[in-house]
C-alpha cells in the first residue's frame, strides 16, 4: 500500500515561513484529518505534500521516494489532490471534467482507452453523478459540483487522495454526503485519504487519525479520542470546551463554551 | 447533451475522442467558408458567376479568356491569404484564452499586434529608405520581441501567472501603441497613410508569394497547437489542478505561448493587425462545440478563416468602389461583441 510521509518539511507561502521542519507519517489505508486554527498552515502543508509547493527544506516521500525527484506524471498516478474551490471553465460538462482525471494515464497516441472509459464511468457511478454526466458544471448545486470534482480525482485512480476542506461552502446535508462518500471510498476501495477539515466534530466522526497543527508544527496526533481533548482545544484553538461521547458512535464530540484565557497563539 | 465520438482502431494502442458535434459543425463551417470564398473571388469590377469561378479554379475552360488571370492570379490567392490569416489568428486566440483561463484574452494581450504594429510603422515612417519587402520580417520581429518581454517581465517566483501575463501584456500594448501614435503624428504624410492602412489590417493585393510565405508557419505550428489540446484542457482547470494531474505547467505554458506568438506573428506580418478575430472565433467555437480543445481548436480555426474571408467580401462590397480593409470590418463587429462578452461575464 502506498505510503506518504514528510521529513523536516519546511514550506513558505508568499515569502513567509508557514510550515517548520515538520515530520509526519500518514497511516496507509486510513482516513487522516488535519485540523488547526486559521492560518496554522494546514492547507499549505497539504499542498506541499502534493508537490504543488516547493519545499524550503526537508522532503516529502511517496513510497519511500523523494517526491520532488520523481517525474510529476508518476506522482499523479499514485497521489491525487483536490484543492479548495477549483473553478471549471464555463460550459464544461461533468463527463468532460471527470475525463480530465485520466490525464496522467494518457499519451498523445492513447487519449481515450477502454480503461479510461471504464474508470471514468466508475468514478461517475461511485459519486452518484452518472445522471448528471452531460450537465455543464455551472448548472449544478454546490454539493453536486463538489462531487463532480471528487469524481475527477477518483478517475485519476490514485491510492492516496488529498482533499483541502472538501465540505466548505456546502450546507449540512451536502457536507454529510461528501463525508459519507469519502468514508465509503476508504472502506470499500482501501484508499488512503488525507483531508484538511475545518469542523473538529467531522474530523472526530469520520477520521481514524487526527493531526493537530499549530503555528506550522504538529502539536499532537493520534486517534480522535487522543487528540480531541479539552487540553488540545485550549492549546491549539484557544477555546474552552466540553468533550462528550457521541451517543451514536462514541466518537468524541466537542462542545465549545468559551474562549480560553490563555494569550492568543502567535502564528507564523 | 454533448457526447463523444471515440476512435480506437482495433489492434493498435491508439485512441482518440472528439465531441460528437464537431464533425457536423466543422462541415457546416467549411461549406459556408467555401461559399464565401467563391462569392469573394467572383465579386469585383469584373464580376464572375459562382459556377464560372469554380470551373476556373478547377482549371476547366470557362466563358472568358480573362477569367484565368483574374481568378487564379489576382483574386484567389488573396482570398486564401484571408483564410489562412484568419485560421492563424483564431488558433492563437484559442490557445491564449486557454492558458490565461480568460475568455476575453486575445493575441493582442501578449503584445503581438502592438509589437508588430510598432515595428512595421517604424519601418514605414522612420526608415523610408528600407524596402517594404522587409515589412513582414519587421512585423514578426516586433511581435516576437514584445511577446518575449511580456513573458519575461510576468515571470515571478518560478512561473508566469496568467493574471500577470494579462496585466503586463496590456501595459506593453499601451506603450507600443503610444510609440506608434507618436510615429504617426510626426511622420511624413504619405508614409503615415501607408502605415495606417497596414495597421488596420488588410489582405489588399496579397498574392501567391505572401501565401507561400505564410503557409510554412501554419504547417509547423498548427499541428503543434492540435497536439497541445490535452495540455490546454488541463491548464484550463487552473494551475493547481493541472499540476496535480501531472502537467509540467510552466513548460507547457511557455511552449503554447511560443505556438501562439508564432501563429499570430505570422498572421500579423502577412496582413497587418486584423483585430478581434482571435477573440471572436474561439468564442463562437466554444458556443458550438464546448470548451474541450480537441474539438475547439479545429472549429475555432475554421471559424476564424470564415470570418476573415467574409469580412474581406463585405469590405469590398459594402461601399464599392471604395474598399474597406477587412480589419476594420472585423473590428466593427468585434468591438460590440467584446462589449457584449464583458456585459455577460459581469453576470456570471
Amino acid at each position: 500500500m502506498a505510503t506518504l510521509k514528510t521529513e523536516d518539511l519546511s514550506l513558505s507561502y508568499d515569502g513567509e515561513r508557514v510550515i517548520r521542519e515538520l515530520s509526519l507519517e500518514i497511516p496507509p489505508g486510513r482516513i487522516t484529518a488535519i485540523v488547526g486554527p486559521n492560518g496554522c498552515g494546514k492547507s499549505t502543508l497539504l499542498k506541499g505534500m502534493a508537490r504543488l509547493l516547493k519545499p524550503k527544506g526537508g522532503s516529502v516521500y511517496l513510497d519511500g521516494e523523494a517526491i520532488a525527484k520523481m517525474p510529476t506524471k508518476e506522482v499523479a498516478k499514485r497521489l491525487g489532490i483536490l484543492s479548495q474551490g477549483p473553478v471549471a471553465p464555463e460550459g464544461l460538462t461533468v463527463r468532460e471534467l471527470v475525463a480530465q482525471g485520466r490525464y496522467p494515464h494518457q499519451s498523445w497516441f492513447q487519449q481515450w482507452s477502454r480503461e479510461d472509459e471504464r474508470i471514468s464511468a466508475r468514478a461517475l457511478k461511485i459519486t452518484g453523478m452518472t445522471a448528471f454526466a452531460d450537465r455543464p458544471l455551472d448548472t449544478l448545486s454546490g454539493g453536486q459540483r463538489q462531487r463532480a470534482w471528487i469524481a475527477m480525482a477518483l478517475a485519476q485512480d490514485t491510492e492516496i487522495l488529498l482533499l483541502d476542506e472538501p465540505t466548505t461552502f456546502l450546507d449540512m446535508a451536502h457536507q454529510l454526503e461528501v463525508l459519507h462518500l469519502l468514508e465509503r471510498l476508504n472502506a470499500e476501495e482501501d484508499r488512503t485519504i488525507l483531508m484538511v477539515v475545518h469542523d473538529l466534530n467531522h474530523a472526530a466522526r469520520y477520521a481514524h487519525h487526527i493531526v493537530a497543527i499549530a503555528a506550522g508544527r504538529v502539536f499532537t496526533s493520534g486517534s480522535p479520542a487522543a487528540v480531541v481533548t479539552p487540553d488540545v482545544l485550549r492549546e491549539v484553538f484557544n477555546v474552552e470546551a466540553d468533550i462528550v461521547p457521541d451517543p451514536r458512535t462514541g466518537a468524541p464530540l466537542c462542545i465549545p463554551h468559551g474562549l480560553s484565557s490563555a494569550a492568543p497563539q502567535k502564528v507564523g | 447533451m454533448r457526447r463523444w465520438i471515440v476512435v480506437r482502431p482495433p489492434g493498435l494502442p491508439v485512441s482518440f475522442r472528439l465531441g460528437a458535434r464537431v464533425p457536423a459543425v466543422l462541415l457546416a463551417l467549411t461549406l459556408v467558408t467555401l461559399a464565401g470564398m467563391v462569392l469573394n473571388v467572383g465579386y469585383g469590377e469584373y464580376p464572375i458567376s459562382p459556377p464560372d469561378v469554380v470551373r476556373t479554379v478547377l482549371g476547366i475552360e470557362a466563358g472568358d479568356g480573362n477569367y484565368g488571370f483574374i481568378v487564379n492570379t489576382l483574386r484567389l490567392p488573396r482570398v486564401l491569404v484571408a483564410f489562412a490569416v484568419g485560421v492563424a489568428l483564431a488558433v492563437a486566440g484559442a490557445i491564449l484564452q486557454g492558458i490565461t483561463r480568460n475568455p476575453l484574452a486575445a493575441p493582442e494581450i501578449v503584445g503581438v499586434n502592438a509589437g508588430a504594429g510598432l515595428a512595421a510603422v517604424t519601418l514605414i515612417v522612420a526608415l523610408p529608405a528600407v524596402s517594404v519587402a522587409y515589412l513582414p520580417f519587421a512585423a514578426f520581429g516586433g511581435a516576437l520581441v514584445v511577446a518575449t518581454l511580456v513573458y519575461l517581465i510576468s515571470w515571478k517566483g518560478g512561473g508566469a501567472s496568467p493574471i500577470r501575463l494579462i496585466l503586463v501584456g496590456i501595459g506593453f500594448a499601451a506603450m507600443a501603441t503610444a510609440l506608434t501614435t507618436i510615429m504617426i503624428t510626426f511622420g511624413e504624410i504619405y508614409a503615415v497613410q501607408q502605415a495606417l492602412v497596414w495597421l488596420s489590417g488588410s489582405v489588399y493585393a496579397r498574392g501567391w508569394a505572401e501565401l507561400f510565405a505564410l503557409l510554412p508557419w501554419l504547417a509547423l505550428f498548427l499541428p503543434l497547437a492540435f497536439a497541445g489540446a490535452r495540455q490546454l484542457n488541463a491548464l484550463n482547470l487552473g494551475d493547481d489542478v493541472a499540476r496535480s494531474l501531472g502537467g509540467r505547467v510552466e513548460l507547457q505554458r511557455l511552449s503554447l505561448i511560443v505556438v501562439c506568438v508564432a501563429l499570430a506573428g505570422a498572421a500579423v506580418a502577412t496582413a497587418g493587425a486584423i483585430g478581434f478575430v482571435g477573440l471572436m472565433a474561439p468564442h463562437i467555437a466554444r458556443r458550438l462545440v464546448g470548451p474541450s480543445h480537441e474539438g475547439l481548436i479545429p472549429v475555432a480555426a475554421m471559424t476564424g478563416g470564415m470570418l476573415v474571408v467574409l469580412a474581406d467580401l463585405v469590405g469590398r462590397a459594402a461601399f464599392s468602389p471604395i474598399e474597406i480593409p477587412c480589419g476594420l470590418i472585423t473590428s466593427a463587429i468585434g468591438a460590440p461583441y467584446f462589449l457584449y462578452l464583458l456585459y455577460r461575464s459581469r453576470n456570471l
